[in-house]
């Protein structure tokens, strides 16, 4: 768990609640909360990247981890699901990179400044974003690529 | 008791289905070394092909590390005139061991176009069959067989490294019996 005065430090300053996770950043404060934990709260180590869909919103989901007391903190970021873009965090850890690319693939948060926003799994012309609830499931698999099936081999 | 009567128990006879040397007539073939065999040509480019076939490995998932071992020194897949070829301009066939998905199929089927004829594809594994339990997600093709024309499709989840071996004589019978491969029938 965290340093209570990590999480105080961050409801005082960027506007933070409680999360079942470890604390919610309103996506507003979100790159200064970000660049504080590295700088002032030494949390250099970038985890993950993930989010979750509720049926409003969509939490945006940073892990990071202070390898001197190892300490894994997570940072939620509740995005409406009409305005989905948070503030890239590329640019205070470099691993986020690939793992903002990665939930842009799957779920479609655009991330504001990102240095190279393209889908890292998926081919280029896929449509859609697969993990997002309303992604229709119904056709003989998710996604049917161009290929037309060739004739059955005798 | 004369000779006449007495059954000619020396001569070997061929097994049933065999080939016998009477059956081709048409060419004659003077290998290295000496000797004359007579053959039927299509015959001895069929043994030809089925006995150094060459594989452009296609490992995508778990299923590859049972081809490794079918390859490596246990199974030994050398025996049968297996190399492994890393480019498909050397390949006869294309072996095709894990989950297909959507990126990988555009791929699959430039490699299987740059093979050269007579060609022919082994689907391994369930994935590659039928997409298996990942048939209806999001970015799995559901068999391989929606990309490019198969040919002999081994079961299991992995074939174990003696499944891929009955694929492979499944494949060798079928170019010895003449069958017309999946690439030909699609022509």
């Amino acid at each position: 768990m965290p340093a209570v005065e990590v999480v105080e430090a961050l409801r005082t300053r960027f506007s933070a609640s409680a999360s079942p996770l470890g604390v919610a950043v309103p996506a507003a404060s979100l790159l200064e909360a970000a660049r504080a934990l590295r700088d002032a709260h030494g949390y250099r180590f970038y985890v993950l990247a993930s989010a979750t869909e509720r049926s409003e919103a969509i939490d945006l989901v940073h892990a990071v981890r202070n390898l001197d007391t190892n300490d894994t903190l997570f940072v939620t970021t509740p995005l409406a699901k009409t305005a989905l873009e948070a503030p890239s965090l590329a640019f205070v850890w470099s691993g986020a990179e690939w793992y903002e690319r990665e939930v842009f693939d799957l779920f479609g948060i655009r991330f504001a400044s990102h240095p190279d926003l393209r889908r890292i799994l998926l081919p280029d012309e896929y449509q859609g974003h697969p993990l997002r609830k309303e992604f229709p499931m119904d056709t003989p698999w998710g996604y049917r690529p161009a290929t037309p099936k060739p004739e059955a081999a005798s | 008791m004369s000779d006449a009567s007495l059954p000619i128990v020396n001569q070997p006879r061929a097994p049933e289905g065999a080939v016998r040397l009477e059956d081709f007539a048409e060419e004659v073939v003077r290998f290295p070394g000496g000797g004359i065999a007579t053959l039927r040509s299509d015959v001895l480019f069929h043994w030809a092909q089925k006995s150094s076939l060459w594989p452009l490995t296609f490992g995508l998932a778990c299923c590859a590390i049972e081809m490794m071992a079918a390859f490596a020194g246990r199974f030994d897949l050398d025996r049968f005139g297996m190399i492994l070829r890393p480019t498909p301009r050397q390949a006869d066939v294309m072996i095709v061991a894990g989950t297909v998905t959507i990126k990988m199929a555009p791929r699959i089927r430039t490699l299987y176009d740059q093979m050269a004829q007579p060609k022919w594809v082994i689907s391994m594994g369930s994935c590659a069959n039928s997409g298996d339990h990942y048939r209806n997600v999001y970015s799995v093709v559901p068999g391989v067989d929606h990309v490019i024309p198969v040919d002999v499709y081994v079961a299991g989840c992995p074939p174990t490294p003696e499944a891929l071996l009955e694929g492979i004589f499944a494949l060798q019978r079928k170019i010895m019996a003449g069958t017309e491969g999946a690439a030909d029938a699609r022509r």
